[in-house]
C-alpha cells in the first residue's frame, strides 16, 4: 500500500469511526462534522459521500452545510490558527490597526496559510471578550489586550521559527 | 497564576487555602485575589503575574490594609456596591462547579418550589413577574411557556439560546462559566412548566471554555440526580445536551439556531408557525436565552413580586448591562432597568480607557444604534430605547472615543451583514452588498456633492428596503446601525477619512 492510499484509508476509519458513534442522534450532522474536524483538524471532502449516506442525505446537503459554517473547514489548516476579533468592541481599542499589522508580519490575509504551514489567520466576530479588547485566540486559548506588540510576542511564543517580515 | 500561589502555600506551609471562584466583573481589577476572613471578603487587585512573588512575601493577608494593591471589602468597592445583582447574585462568590456552594447560596430553592406547583402556577408566576426575553427580542417569557404549555405534543423540548455572538456581549459566557448551576436549574423549571423531558444548549463555538465548565455542570447534575429519570428525588424526568455551533452569527437567530441544531444550514425559517408551537424537530418549543432561563430559579424561589418590584415601566427586574470597548471600567454590571446610559458610562464606566472624549456608543450589539451624548440620558428600558429607534438588546455597551470613524463603523454593520446573511432573503443578502458598494462611493465622492447627496438617499431607501423586506432581525436590524451613524454623525460621511 503505498502513503497516500495508506493515509486515505486512516482519514476514511477515523470519519466511520466517528459517524458510527453519533449517527443515531437527533440532528447529527453537526456534532458529526464538529468530531471530524477536532480530530483531523479538517473534514475531507473525500468523506462527504460516506457521511451523506450514512445519515441518509444526499452530497449536496452535507457539501451546503459545511460551505454554510465560517468554522468548517474543507483543507488543512496550519499548524497554529490564530483569530483576530473584528467586531466592534475590538475595534474601539484599535484592532483595526493591529490587524493590519497581524497580516503585514505574517505576509498573508485572512483565510491563508504561511508559506511555511505554521500559521493560518483567520478573522472572528466576537469571542465574549469585550472588557479586555482587542482579542486574539490561538487554538483554545484567548489572549487580551492585543496591540501590535502583544501580537508579536504571542506569534514568536507560538515556538516557530520567526515569521520572515516583509 | 493560582499554580504559583498554590506552589508558595506548600512550600512555605502558608495558613491558606485557594479556592478558585467566577469572575465578580471588575475586569480592570482582575488578576483579583479575595481573602475571606469570616466576615467577609477583602479584595486586592489587580494582582498581576510578576507580582505575585511580592505579594506573598508581603503576607497579604496579616498586614492586609497597608498592601498597595488593597482594595477593602469586595462588596464595598462602588462598582459593585452600585449593583443590584438579582440573576448574577452567585457569580463570583462561589466556586462554579461546587453543588456544596450552589445550595449554600440559595441553589435549588426554585427548582423545589416548581416541583410542589402545577405546571400552569409556574408559568403564571413567570408571567406575573413580568421577566422578558433577554436575548434582546424581549418578548414576554410567560407567554412564550404559555403557548407550550397550551400545545398538546408527545414531545416538547427547552432549547437554551448561548449563541451570544453580539460584539460587546459576554454576560452569557459569564454566567455559565461561574455559576453554570443556575442556568441548568432554570431549564430543568422551564420543562417542568411545559412539559418538556429533553433541553439542548446551543453554545457558540468560540467559547471553548465555557463549553469544558458547562459540560462538567451538566455531568455533576447528572451524578446528583438533579438531571436524569428522577429529577431532585421527583417522579419527573429532564435532561440536558449541550450542542456546539460553528462561527456563525445568524444562528443566535432562533428559528436558523433550530434548523442548525437539526443538522442543517443556518438558514432561518419564516413565521408563523412560532417555534412555540413547531420548533425543534416540528415539536412544540421553549426557545430562551441564558439570562432569560438563568433569572429562573431567583423568581420561583423569592416570588413574582420580589423581580417585578424592580425595573420601569414594561421593563420588569434587572439586566446585566455589559460595558465594553473603550472604557476605563470595563465589565458587569447588574441594574434594575431605569438608569441611564450616562450613569453605566460615566459611573460605573469611568469615561473612556484612552482619556479621548467618548463620542459615540453602540448599545446592543450589531444590529444596535449607535448613539451620540445626546442620547445618553434615555432612561435603560425596552420602549425608551425603541422610541429614539435603539435598542437594548443583550444589554451590550460599546464605546467609542473621538477618533472613531462612523461612516466606517456603518461600512462595517453592513459588512458584517453580508458576511453573516444566511443567504434565504434577498433584502438581506444583496442590500448588504449593495449598501457596502453605496457607502464606498459616497466615500469617494468628496469633490462631487452632488453625487454624493445622491448617494446618501440611495442608502437611505436601501434602510427601507431591508427594514420592511427581510425575514429577520439580520437585514431588518443591520439599518439601525447605519441610519444612526448617518442621522447624528453626519459630518463623517463628508470626509474621505
Amino acid at each position: 500500500m503505498n502513503k497516500i492510499s495508506h493515509r486515505q484509508s486512516e482519514l476514511a476509519k477515523h470519519v466511520a469511526d466517528i459517524v458510527q458513534e453519533l449517527k443515531l442522534e437527533q440532528g447529527a450532522l453537526l456534532p458529526i462534522l464538529h468530531a471530524v474536524q477536532d480530530e483531523l483538524g479538517y473534514v475531507p471532502p473525500e468523506s462527504v459521500p460516506f457521511i451523506a449516506d450514512s445519515l441518509n442525505l444526499s452530497r449536496a446537503e452535507v457539501h451546503g452545510v459545511i460551505g454554510f459554517y465560517h468554522y468548517f473547514r474543507s483543507s488543512p489548516p496550519g499548524r497554529y490558527t490564530v483569530q483576530i476579533c473584528r467586531a466592534e468592541s475590538c475595534q474601539s481599542m484599535g484592532s483595526r490597526v493591529m490587524e493590519d499589522h497581524a497580516k503585514e508580519l505574517l505576509g498573508i490575509d485572512f483565510h491563508e496559510t504561511t508559506a511555511d504551514g505554521e500559521v493560518t489567520l483567520l478573522p472572528v466576530y466576537c469571542l465574549g471578550n469585550c472588557a479586555c479588547s482587542p482579542s486574539v485566540r490561538v487554538g483554545n486559548e484567548i489572549f487580551s489586550h492585543v496591540d501590535k506588540i502583544r501580537f508579536d510576542t504571542i506569534i514568536d511564543g507560538l515556538g516557530h521559527q520567526a515569521v520572515e517580515v516583509k | 497564576m493560582a499554580a504559583s500561589l498554590q506552589h508558595a502555600i506548600e512550600q512555605q506551609q502558608l495558613p491558606l487555602e485557594i479556592v478558585r471562584n467566577g469572575s465578580r466583573g471588575m475586569y480592570w481589577l482582575e488578576p483579583l485575589i479575595e481573602i475571606d476572613t469570616g466576615h467577609g471578603r477583602i479584595a486586592f487587585g489587580p494582582v498581576t503575574r510578576d507580582k505575585v512573588g511580592e505579594f506573598i512575601t508581603s503576607r497579604f493577608w496579616e498586614h492586609s490594609t497597608e498592601h498597595p494593591l488593597y482594595l477593602g471589602p469586595t462588596e464595598d468597592i462602588p462598582y459593585l456596591k452600585n449593583q443590584q445583582r438579582v440573576t448574577f447574585a452567585r457569580v463570583g462568590l462561589i466556586n462554579p462547579l461546587s453543588l456544596e456552594d450552589y445550595c449554600a447560596h440559595n441553589g435549588f430553592k426554585g427548582l423545589q418550589a416548581a416541583l410542589n406547583m402545577p405546571a400552569q402556577d409556574i408559568v403564571t408566576c413567570i408571567t406575573d413577574s413580568g421577566l422578558r426575553g433577554r436575548g434582546g427580542a424581549a418578548f414576554p417569557t410567560g407567554i412564550k411557556w404559555q403557548t407550550v404549555l397550551d400545545t398538546p405534543s408527545d414531545r416538547k423540548y427547552v432549547v437554551c439560546n448561548a449563541d451570544e455572538g453580539d460584539s460587546g456581549t459576554f454576560s452569557d459566557r459569564m454566567l455559565m462559566e461561574s455559576d453554570p448551576f443556575s442556568l441548568i436549574e432554570g431549564m430543568v423549571i422551564a420543562g417542568l412548566a411545559v412539559g418538556a423531558d429533553l433541553g439542548y444548549i446551543y453554545l457558540r463555538e468560540e467559547y471553548p471554555l465555557t463549553k469544558q465548565i458547562f459540560e462538567e455542570a451538566i455531568e455533576i447534575a447528572r451524578v446528583n440526580g438533579y438531571l436524569g429519570k428522577t429529577v431532585a428525588g421527583s417522579d419527573r424526568q429532564f435532561d440536558l445536551e449541550l450542542r456546539l455551533g460553528a462561527g456563525a452569527y445568524i444562528c443566535g437567530e432562533e428559528t436558523s439556531m433550530l434548523e442548525s441544531l437539526e443538522g442543517k444550514r443556518g438558514e432561518v425559517r419564516p413565521k408563523p408557525p412560532l417555534p412555540a408551537v413547531k420548533g425543534l424537530f416540528g415539536k412544540p418549543s421553549v426557545i430562551n436565552n441564558v439570562i432569560t432561563l438563568a433569572s429562573v430559579p431567583t423568581i420561583l424561589a423569592h416570588g413574582p413580586a420580589v423581580y417585578q418590584g424592580y425595573g420601569i415601566g414594561n421593563s420588569r427586574g434587572t439586566l446585566p448591562f455589559q460595558l465594553a470597548g473603550n472604557l476605563k471600567h470595563t465589565g458587569l454590571v447588574e441594574l434594575a432597568f431605569g438608569g441611564t446610559l450616562r450613569v453605566l458610562l460615566k459611573d460605573f464606566g469611568g469615561g473612556t480607557r484612552s482619556g479621548k472624549p467618548m463620542r459615540a456608543v453602540q448599545v446592543g450589539g450589531p444590529l444596535g444604534a449607535y448613539l451620540p451624548e445626546s442620547q445618553w440620558d434615555t432612561p435603560l428600558d425596552y420602549e425608551a430605547f425603541l422610541a429614539i429607534d435603539a435598542m437594548l438588546g443583550h444589554g451590550g455597551v460599546v464605546a467609542f472615543d473621538e477618533s472613531v470613524d462612523m461612516c466606517e463603523q456603518a461600512r462595517f454593520s453592513l459588512e458584517f451583514c453580508s458576511i453573516e446573511s444566511c443567504g434565504k432573503c434577498t433584502p438581506c443578502r444583496i442590500g448588504s452588498v449593495r449598501g457596502t458598494e453605496v457607502i464606498d462611493r459616497i466615500r469617494q465622492a468628496v469633490e462631487n456633492e452632488e453625487k454624493r447627496v445622491e448617494s446618501i438617499e440611495l442608502l437611505e431607501e436601501l434602510c427601507d428596503t431591508m427594514i420592511d423586506g427581510s425575514l429577520c432581525a439580520m437585514g431588518g436590524m443591520t439599518p439601525f446601525p447605519v441610519r444612526s451613524a448617518l442621522l447624528h454623525f453626519p459630518e463623517d460621511f463628508k470626509s474621505s477619512a
